[in-house]
Parts: structure tokens; sequence; C-alpha cells
């Protein structure tokens, strides 16, 4: 048959040369031309999966671990498997009911969809953990156990001091750009898991995980080539002792207050107690955030580390400075005298501040009863010592030896939020007062630690360090060394001794021999403990709450033993009345014993059990707490109250009627004829003019 | 006439190495798809619970066929070809009474074991057989109107069943015979008026209505102006040229309003508008309120998905490709049917543009050596038949491409002799196979 269309051959074959040209051209453009494609098919194909690594742990002096990692466990749901599931028991192991069961199920779906796993129950408790995993096999495949690591506290001490992590925020992430946080992630927020983040923290690891449609991972991407291991974080060594620790938090119990050990010869700190304490591990687990609001609120403010960052007028205390820059400035020797016939007249006979007992004091004995006129006319001889031209020089020479033992500023310590307290300059009081308007007598009241000045209890605990080694200290520090080596240099400012005068040691020596002096005789008797030397000052110091007069903050600093210093230490108590000599030196007398002799003896025993119940938190907290909770009288405040101070109230308040510390009874009784007499009180009015400008003020005695 | 020997004698060898090629490529792509790193790779192959492992055996099967077609006289072809293409409609008829329900079609017929039956694949071999039977019939006049009736009656009867069976893909597909009629005398203008209502739709689609009036408007003045001496003469030819403007226009309403709003499905009409660049706007009352109800319940699908997925797929590949096994996209499930329709994307994934080049090349090259065969045959019967083939082969192939790279809506159609599935390879076998088998004996002519 004839063919009369052969050449339309020609035409199909360009029609379909024309339409495969088209497919290579788009292909090209696709594939060769347009990168977009390949970073979507990455985007939503890859999974780029942060793993960290454990975190470091926390040793103490005797290389316990007192901040460990743990593994609990979260239950994770997947939604679509749930079919099948033997729901009844799940919800009587979990004590949950069946309308709580669907609505954490609907949760899951809503936050994750039904293909993927959300945590149906966060932090597994143990026995939780142990009979859903005894049973585990009832709800697999919809249900299954996922490892979580957390912090531990094997001690349940030094709450303040380790700090607690926390998710990190968006103002983190801004602040911390350049560390590689991520939304999600935690950090150390407070104490020394924030110090120490970049050590602790370690080294986090990438891995790529292939996802599939439905966002479930479906294994390494590469068989993961492109992945980086994790890098567990150092390990810290602390200078700690957590039995003295314990200790400390033991005697501090239902008080408000702190104590500061350090070792004089390092600066080690021994113990920082901030009372009142929690117990750490209440915010690692599954019920974090609620432990949180309840510290959070607290009116005592539990979550305040109060030994770096609470200042306190340091009172009485001060007292051992004021002798050093005296005695170095050369306005007095050791055998200046001064005679108290009841009151300090230097300033005219208006407004006399009071001294306890009346008499000739040199300066051992004036520091060892606290008498205020000796130092109000040595800090007057300091300020008008004619060397200097004006007030204002004198003044600048006090601050800078001031400065110099460690007070005014922070110290450095290894953790955050540390005070700087103060130190009241010429400047500063230009600007109270003005120019050329002040002079010794406007503010001396600080002659005796009251007024102006404020120090933190760390500053205290240094000062004394720096009085034991006569003349020079280590910036007070948590931790010693790091596993792996100082690789960010964090420690290196505390290995060099500081020397900040050239005071000789003889001064220290009659300074010493005064603190000697209230521990065996003086004001501070309660801190005694027999066969150890201890140096110690007591302080009482006045303060006010919103313009109200509150009961006195009891300090007492010391260190021992006196011949060959392992110890300095501070203890203050917040509110609890009389004197620093009632509490806060036995307080510090046990934890002296603890440390040197590693145990308590055993006549003490009872009277450290004594002092530990003793409930001095002052009414204001307690009337704050009503308050409080009378606004909303939720089930779990309640029981959190009922656990945490109703309890201790009950248990406690038999003995604090007790007449059980002999030594300042018949202070005591002196004290409240005192309070209420006229002769040894000065109104704080007369001392500033303007009784709103400071808080805290008045004089001190002891 | 020789006796056969051997059933190789006269067997194209070159179109059988590429049919193997294909079918292997097929393999190793629908593996890919499915392996996972960790499977035993005999085990499944050996359980048949995998589609490589079931694809395994339709090569078999389909191997056994090609044997079995060589086997058969040449006549038997022309002989029966008729009676296969009543067949063949008999069964697609019976699908509405007895089809099977598989993603969305009823277009199959269950064979038990877990095998389904497509009998529009097979359609395609009875309509080539039957069109070539019509054609090379000694009393065909393939100039007259009625014979091209008779022969888009033909094609076109398949097609039509295969729409009301949901299959668009398939039915697309018969639109293939066009190429064929119009190698054997078909004339041109049928082409040329039907790429002319093709660009005019894609117009249509493209333009909004003031801009797509003033456009016809001016072709037609345009067309009048140059016209104007012989509509001098004949003022029909100008009611004619105003007319086919007036339809122009209208055509422009009716893609609007009938095609997108009641022809096609809404997912159709959101995949062909969404190919150009457009969101699908429903203008009839039911489709709004569908519309309305499907945002409120938050039910709305994404029905661009498929190609998304296809396109994300092909595009990473790059150059070179990710490797065998190493498609992030196709290791995780991004593409749906993969291993059927988009096939192509594991394969552009894997080994990048090179490897999708190459492979366009061998479905070029397989075409173009049938077309070369067709062309050398003695009776119309062969060559028609060979041209069918080629078509068929083409069409799919480029409507399959074009659709996995977002040049064409998606429709069910398969990658010939890649895609997984029995039917659509065993279709292509037999297709392929009776025009090995023709070839084989070319210098015969048969009717």
């Amino acid at each position: 048959m004839a063919d009369f269309n052969y050449s339309r051959q020609t035409t199909i074959r360009i029609i379909i040369g024309v339409v495969f040209a088209v497919i290579i051209v788009r292909l090209m453009t696709l594939q060769l031309f347009s990168s977009k494609y390949e970073k979507l098919a990455n985007d939503q194909a890859i999974l780029r999966k942060v793993v960290y690594p454990s975190r470091g742990i926390i040793f103490d002096r005797k290389h316990r671990a007192i901040l460990d990692n743990t593994t609990m466990y979260d239950l994770m749901v997947t939604p679509s498997q749930l079919k099948g599931v033997d729901t009844f028991t799940l919800c009587r192991i979990l004590d949950i009911d069946t309308a709580e069961f669907k609505k954490r199920v609907v949760a899951a779906i809503v936050k994750n969809s039904r293909n993927r796993s959300s945590v149906f129950e966060a932090l597994l408790s143990p026995e939780k953990y142990a009979k859903v995993n005894e049973n585990l096999y009832r709800f697999q495949p919809a249900f299954f156990l996922q490892e979580r690591p957390i912090r531990l506290y094997p001690f349940n001490a030094a709450a303040n001091v380790m700090g607690y992590l926390s998710e990190v925020d968006s103002s983190f992430l801004k602040r911390h750009a350049e560390e590689g946080y991520l939304m999600g992630d935690y950090a150390g927020m407070t104490g020394l898991e924030r110090s120490y983040e970049k050590v602790l923290m370690g080294q986090r690891g990438i891995q790529y995980i292939l996802k599939d449609n439905l966002n479930r991972p479906i294994g390494a991407y590469e068989k993961g080539a492109y992945d980086t291991a994790a890098v567990a974080g150092n390990h810290l060594y602390s200078s700690l002792d957590i039995e003295l620790q314990q200790l400390g938090e033991k005697l501090m119990q239902n008080k408000i207050g702190s104590i500061v050990a350090v070792d004089p010869r390092t600066g080690g700190i021994l113990a920082l107690v901030s009372a009142p304490s929690y117990n750490p591990n209440l915010l690692t687990g599954s019920e974090r955030r609620k432990h949180f609001n309840e510290l959070y609120r607290d009116p005592a403010l539990p979550l305040l580390n109060r030994a770096v960052n609470a200042t306190y007028s340091p009172g009485s205390t001060f007292k051992t400075l004021q002798a050093l820059i005296a005695l170095h400035e050369g306005v007095i020797t050791t055998d200046f005298t001064v005679s108290c016939s009841g009151a300090f007249y230097g300033c005219g006979g208006g407004h006399p501040m009071g001294c306890l007992d009346k008499g000739v004091f040199n300066l051992q004995n004036a520091i060892t009863i606290s008498d205020n006129t000796y130092f109000a006319t040595v800090m007057q001889r300091v300020i008008n010592n004619p060397k200097y031209p004006t007030v204002d020089s004198s003044l600048a020479v006090w601050d800078r030896y001031m400065y110099a033992f460690g007070l005014g500023h922070k110290l450095g310590v290894d953790i955050p939020t540390e005070r700087k307290g103060h130190i009241p300059t010429p400047a500063y009081y230009d600007k109270v007062y003005g120019k050329g308007h002040w002079n010794f007598c406007t503010f001396r009241s600080v002659s005796i630690g009251q007024g102006e000045v404020d120090v933190t209890p760390i500053q205290v605990a240094n000062e004394m360090a720096y009085i034991a080694n006569k003349g020079w200290y280590k910036t007070p520090h948590l931790i010693d060394s790091i596993e792996g080596g100082d690789k960010y240099g964090l420690l290196t400012k505390f290995q060099e001794p500081i020397k900040p005068t050239d005071i000789p040691e003889e001064v220290f020596e009659v300074v010493q021999n005064g603190m000697q002096g209230v521990v065996e005789r003086g004001t501070g008797t309660g801190a005694k403990v027999d066969g150890i030397t201890i140096c110690g000052k007591t302080g009482t110091v006045e303060n006010y709450y919103k313009g109200v007069k509150q009961p006195n903050h009891g300090f007492f600093c010391g260190f021992a033993p006196r011949e060959n210093p392992r110890i300095a230490i501070m203890c203050v108590v917040e509110n609890g009345g009389r004197y620093g000599g009632t509490y806060a030196a036995p307080i510090v007398g046990f934890l002296i014993e603890k440390y040197l002799n590693d145990t308590i003896a055993e006549g003490r025993k009872q009277r450290l059990e004594q002092m530990a119940n003793l409930n001095l938190i002052p009414p204001r907290i307690y009337k704050e707490l009503r308050v409080r909770d009378s606004i909303e009288r939720s089930k779990d405040t309640a029981n959190l109250k009922k656990t945490v101070y109703w309890k201790a109230t009950k248990d406690t308040l038999q003995t604090e009627e007790e007449p059980d510390l002999k030594p300042e009874a018949k202070k005591s009784t002196k004290n409240d004829k005192d309070s209420n007499g006229v002769p040894l009180k000065i109104k704080p009015s007369a001392i500033l003019p303007d009784e709103k400008r400071k808080i805290k003020k008045d004089t001190s005695k002891n | 006439m020789q006796e056969k020997a051997t059933i190789g004698k006269g067997v194209d060898k070159i179109t059988l190495l590429l049919y193997y090629t294909l079918v292997m490529v097929g393999f190793i792509a629908i593996f890919s798809v499915e392996y996972r790193s960790g499977d035993s790779f005999t085990q499944s192959l050996l359980e048949l619970k995998k589609n490589y492992s079931k694809q395994v055996l339709f090569i078999g099967v389909s191997s056994l066929v090609g044997v079995f077609i060589l086997l058969i006289d040449s006549k038997f072809f022309t002989t029966i070809a008729n009676l296969l293409y009543a067949g063949g409609i008999l069964l697609m008829l019976l699908t509405f009474v007895i089809g099977k329900d598989i993603s969305g079609s009823k277009s199959w017929i269950a064979l038990g074991g877990g095998f389904n039956l497509q009998p529009a694949e097979l359609c395609k071999v009875f309509t080539a057989l039957a069109l070539a039977k019509y054609l090379s019939r000694q009393e065909t006049e393939f100039k007259t109107f009625r014979s091209h009736l008779i022969a888009f009656a033909i094609t076109l009867g398949p097609a039509i069943l295969s729409i009301a069976q949901k299959e668009t893909g398939l039915a697309l597909v018969y639109f293939s015979f066009f190429l064929v009629m119009y190698r054997e005398g078909l004339p041109a203008w049928y082409l040329i008026v039907g790429f002319s209502i093709v660009v005019l739709f894609v117009t249509a689609i493209l333009l909004s209505f003031p801009v797509y009036a003033i456009m016809i408007g001016v072709i037609a003045f345009i067309a009048i102006f140059y016209l104007w001496r012989l509509i001098r003469r004949n003022f029909v030819l100008l009611f004619f040229i105003l007319l086919l403007g007036g339809s122009c226009v209208g055509f422009k309403y009716f893609v609007d309003n009938i095609v997108f709003d009641k022809v096609l499905k809404p997912y159709q009409s959101e995949r062909v508008l969404s190919m150009f660049g457009k969101t699908y706007e429903p203008k009839s009352a039911d489709r709004i309120a569908l519309f309305e109800k499907e945002k409120a319940t938050g039910k709305k699908k994404d029905y661009t998905y498929n190609v998304k997925q296809s396109k994300i797929a092909i595009g990473s590949g790059g150059f070179a490709g990710k490797g065998f096994l190493k498609g992030v996209t196709t290791q995780g499930d991004f593409v749906p049917e993969q291993h059927t329709d988009f096939i192509f994307t594991a394969i552009a994934e894997s080994f990048g543009f090179w490897g999708s080049a190459l492979l366009l090349g061998l479905y070029f090259f397989l075409i173009f050596r049938i077309i070369a065969l067709a062309e050398r045959q003695r009776s119309v019967f062969s060559r028609v038949y060979a041209y069918s083939v080629a078509s068929i082969l083409f069409f799919h192939v480029f409507i399959n491409i074009c659709m996995t790279i977002g040049l064409m809506p998606v429709i069910g159609i398969t990658l010939p002799l890649l895609s997984y599935g029995g039917s659509s390879l065993v279709t292509f076998t037999i297709l392929i196979f009776i025009m090995i088998r023709l070839d084989a004996d070319r210098q015969m002519i048969l009717r």
C-alpha cells in the first residue's frame, strides 16, 4: 500500500524531541540552577539534635559528691498507637482517673501531633517508675520510658551555694548569644551552677537524625558521619566541708541569718549557710515549678543567699578594724586608755553614746568589753588627725583602709550576686549633708559599726581571716580546683595572697589579745570551746524595717585556733533579739568545735540540739505569711506552711523560753532595763537629722 | 516463508535491551524507595511482602508473557484484534459492577492473592490493535470524515470509560492515538485546533477576564484588518471571525465557571491552577460553601503537597545526586505514591541530573527506536501498531515526568516499565512484545 504520509514521521519526531528538550531544560532549572530545594529537603528530613553531656559533679573537701547527677524517667506517649492499651491499669498506677488520662492524651496530640511522642508524665517518682516499668509490656508500644538526667544533692544541703538549673529564657539567650544556647536548654541560674556554668556544662554534641514525613526519627543521617560527640562537663573540687555545712544549716534552722566559715590559709570557704534554706532536691523533680513558686513567695526569702547578698551594719565587730587603723595611723598606742563614765561625751553632752561598763580601758580591754566610748574616741582621733588637713582627707584615708580590708567592694567570691556593702566616703557625706556641713560627730555611730556602714557576712568572715593571718587574706572562694585544669582562668585570682597594708604583726597581736579576751571573759563567752583558743568579737546591730524598730541582729565573728588559725568564721542571726553573744556566739562555737575536733563533745550535744531547735524567726515573717495565706487559701500553701513553718514552731515553742544561756542572763536583764532606760540609749534622730535617709542606724552595745 | 527455528529470530535486540534496562532501573528505584537499612533483603524478596519483591514477580510474569507472545503467530493479532478490543471494553464496563476501589478509583478487578487488574491499562493494547486493524483495512479510506469519526470512536471510547472510572490520567493517554492518526493521514488542522484549544485554555487561566477579552478583540481586529480583501468578497468570513472571537471570550467563562467549578473536582482544579501559580477560587455557590466549611473545620487539604515534595526531591538531587539509598526525601517517605506514579523522583534524588537525563535518554532512544521500527514495516497494521506503542510510551513519559517536575497537574499515570505495579508492567510488556513480534515478521503483509 502506498504511503503518502511518509514525511509526517519527521514532524512526529520533532514534536517528541521538543517535548524531551523542554523536560531537560526544566530539570536543569530544578536540579542545577536552584539551590533552595536541597535546603528544603534537609530542613524537613534532617533533625539537628543537640546531645546534652552530663554536667560536672561538685565534690567537697573530702571528695564527697555534694552535687551529683541522677537519672529519672519520663513516661512518654504516642497517641496514634493507643489502641488496645490497658488504660485502666495505667491510670491505677499513676493514680489518675480516665478523664485526666484523656485530657493528657489530647494535650499530647495538640502539642506534638498523633504520631510523635510527648511527655505523658514527667519525672516519675521511684515507686511509680518501678510499677510502670514492671507493667510496661501492657502499655507498649504507645508508652515508653525516656531517661532524663537531673541534678541530685545527696546531702540535701548548701542549696543556695550550689544554685539551681533553669530553662533559659529569651533574655538569657540574648546575653549569651555566642555560647550556643537554644530555647529549651537548661543553664545554671544561681550559685556555683551559674559561676561555673562553662565548666560544668561540658560540650554539647550534635546528632543529625533522619525524620520521615510524620516527623518520626528513622535513624542517623549518613550513619552519623556528621555527628559530634558530647563531652561531659568537668568536675569541681570545692573547699566546702559538707558536714560542717550541714551542722551550720541545722543550727540555723528556724532562724534567719547566715554563717560563713573560711579557711584563712587558703581562702577556701568551709561552710556558707544562708537561713532559711530549702531542700535543693525540691527544685529538680517534677514539681519544680510548684516548689519554686512557694519558695519565691516565701516572706523569709529562702532563695536569697544571705551570705553574699544581704548587707548589715557590722555592729561591734567593726571595732577590731577601727583598732587596726588607729594603731597603724599612730593616733593611739596599744597602751592608750579611755575612761568611760557611762557615755561618750566627745561630741558634747547633748547626745551621749552609751557604754556598758564604766571604767578605764586600754585597747585590749576595750575590745574584750566592746566599749563604745573607747572606739568613738579612737575614730574621732583618726578623723581629726592633724596629719591630714581636712576631715575629707582623713575620712578618705580611713576609707582606703576599709577598702583594703575587703569592705565596700565586692570580694570576687565565686558565687554570683555578691553585694559590695557600703563604706561611707567624703563624697557620700557631701551629698547627704552638703560640703563642709559634716564632721566626725555627724557620723560617730560609724565608729561602732552602725549607721552608714554596710557589710555582707562573707566580708566579715574575710576580715576575720585577715586578722587571723595578721595582715593578708586570699579571696574567699568555694572551688579549689577543676578537673582537667582551669581552662578559663576562673581560679587564678584565688591563688594570690592579698596583703593590702603593711600593718605590723604586733598591732594584730594586740587586737587578737582583745578578741581572745572576748571569748574568755568578755561578751562572747558563749563561743568558748574547751581546749581551743578562740578569738572572737560580738556585735549587736539595731535595725529598722520600714521605719519600725526590729529585734537586734546578733553577730559573732572570730577565728581559731589563735596559734595556727585554721578557721575564720562569722555568724549573723537576724532579728534574734538580745546580743551577738546570745545566739551567734554559741553557734560559732559549735562549728569551730566540729571543724577542729571533727566532733562535738558529748556533754555539749544536748545544748547543740537546744540551739538548733530554738526558733528565732521574727514575728514579722509569721505575720506576712498569715497575711499572704489569708489572701490565698490554697491547699498547697497550707501544706507547705504546715510542713515548713507551723511544725517547726510547735516543736520549739517551749525551748525558746528556756533561759539556757547563762552567761547572757545577767546582761539580758540589764539590757531590758537599758532599752527602757534613758542614759544608755540614743535615739536615731539624734545621730542623723533626717531619719528617713537610712533605715539601719543607732548605737550598738556589747 | 521460512519456518521459525527459534523464537529469537528477527527479534529486535536493541528494543529488547532497552526494555530490560528500563525494567531493571525500575526495580532499583522501587527498591530504593522501600528499602531501609537493616531490612533483610533476601528474606523480604522470598516472602513477597515488599513492593520490590512483588515487582520481581511481575518482571518474571512479564518475561513469561513476553516469551508467550513471541511464540504466537503474527496473524493471530490481526485476527483477534477486534475481539480483544470488545473484550477490553466489556472488562472496563464490568468494573462498574464488580470494581474494587483502590485509592479513590473504582477501576480495578480483584484477581485474588492481593493482586488486582486494571482493565483500562490493558485496553490500551487492545485499542492500539483495533485502531491498527481498522486503519489497515483495505476498504478504509482515511481521508473521509466518516473514517476519522470511526477512528476517534475506537480510541476515545475507552477514554470516556476511563473518565467515568475517575482515571483521568489514563484517559489522557488515549489522546496519544491522534499522533498515530496524524501519521496515517489525519489532516493537520485537527492537531492545530487541539493545540490551539490548549493554548487558549492556558491563556484563559493566566489572564483576567478584561485582559483576555481585549487580547481576543485585538487579535480579531488584526485578523479583520489583514483579511479585509477576502471579507469584502465574502462577508460570511467577517461573521465567522466575529463568532470565533465571541466563542473565545465565551470560552473563558466556560473555563472559569464550568470546567473548574463543575467538571473538575475541587482538588483537580487546585492542582491545575497551582501549576500556573494561581489559587482556586470557586465561583459557584455550593463550591464556595464547601470551601468555607473546609476552612472552618480545618480540614482543608494541601492538594499541592505531592508536587511540592516531588520538586523538593528532584531539585535536591543536584547534578550528581545524593547517592543510592541516601536520598533523605525518599528515605523519609515524603513523596506520596513514590513507588508508583512518582518513581522518577527516587531516581532524580539519588542520581541527580545526570541520572535523570540518562533515564530520559533511554526513553527517548526507545521511542525513536520504535518509530524507526514502525517505519520499516511493510504492513500498515504493524506500522500503525508500532506508532501506537511509541505514542503511548511518549505520552506516559511526557505526562508523568512533567507532573513530577510541576509542568503538568498531578494525574495518576505511571512511568512506563519503571513504576511499581503488575498491570502497568504487564501492559507495557504486552504492548512492546507484540510490536517486537510483528516486527520479526515485518516482511509479511498483515491485515
